[in-house]
């Protein structure tokens, strides 16, 4: 995977396999300090401390279909080759961040990708989850809380058309104007 | 702070595809799954979900439903897309770029014709 945006896409999709009702994922571009952030923060089934330190094995997964699981451990060592770093705090119980952290401006930085495709997946593919994107860029922010948007669509589904266009202009709107690297 | 446009303009957009809605007849409706574990979106799902929505926009469709799954269970065919029609059985394609779902959605969803040469062979 060569965009950070999907890394997002994975790290949100093992949120919700957890679980998780509630999934914030939080974006920061700072020039000043040379980093960019992803943080996601859910409130899944959480991760025993043993889990956690072997979740970014390769060879580790909680899924049964295959066992391999590899997009952790993937992300980890993108962002390592970077200056970044990766960590990961969970409970058992009481859900999980993920914070991952990229030298802003290194050669081998992935691009950041498609973030509006990305949040259109997720808002329109898993409408169970109440989903909050925080975009930060140098002291601009785009925020997004969906609970407005589903409480005014009533039963209206999120995958109606209309309700895709208009989540798309949203979220271009809302992303383009912060100019993200 | 940026937030979502004004309250008015969402008020706008939600009856006007509530209106739309209500012209269609209330019958079932159709559920494509797409397959977003780690493997399949290393293989291009989000793009083929993208084709799917864009799909949907420019023809229209609501009588959709589009759910995004984790992993299927079939990596070596990622991308995965499932359709279910109304009282029909499950239908898995695989390998599906964003053109073949297009291609799905035209034949399969809108008209009910099975794209046998997409479909999963296992």
């Amino acid at each position: 995977m060569r965009e950070i945006s999907l890394h997002i896409l994975d790290l949100a999709a093992n949120s919700v396999s957890a679980g998780a009702t509630t999934i914030k994922i939080e974006i920061e571009e700072d020039q000043a300090t040379d980093t960019l952030l992803v943080r996601i923060t859910d409130n899944g089934k959480g991760m025993s401390p043993e889990m956690i330190t072997t979740v970014t094995d390769p060879f580790v997964t909680s899924r049964t279909e295959r066992k391999v699981g590899l997009g952790l451990p993937l992300f980890k060592a993108a962002a390592e080759a970077c200056n970044g770093s990766f960590s990961i705090s969970s409970e058992e119980g009481n859900g999980t961040t993920v914070e991952v952290r990229f030298q802003l401006s290194h050669i081998d930085r992935m691009p950041l990708g498609d973030l509006v495709d990305t949040l259109l997946t997720l808002e329109v593919g898993t409408p169970e989850v109440h989903w909050i994107f925080w975009i930060k860029k140098d002291g601009k922010e785009f925020y997004f809380d969906d609970q407005d948007l589903k409480r005014e669509l009533g039963d209206l589904p999120l995958c109606n058309p209309e309700v895709i266009r208009y989540l798309r202009s949203i979220f271009s709107e809302g992303v383009n104007a912060l100019e993200l690297i | 702070m940026v937030t979502i446009k004004s309250l008015e303009d969402l008020k706008k957009m939600r009856e006007e595809a509530q209106r739309k809605q209500e012209l269609k007849s209330a019958s079932g409706k159709t559920e494509i799954i797409v397959g977003m574990g780690t493997v399949g979106i290393a293989a291009g799902a989000r793009e083929t979900l993208k084709a799917i929505l864009k799909f949907v926009e420019e023809h229209n469709l609501d009588n959709v439903i589009i759910r995004q799954t984790g992993n299927i269970g079939i990596d070596s065919f990622e991308p995965v897309v499932q359709v279910i029609l109304p009282d029909k059985e499950m239908v898995t394609y695989g390998h599906v770029s964003p053109e073949k779902a297009a291609t799905i959605m035209e034949k399969h969803v809108v008209n009910g014709q099975v794209v046998t040469e997409y479909l999963v062979n296992i």
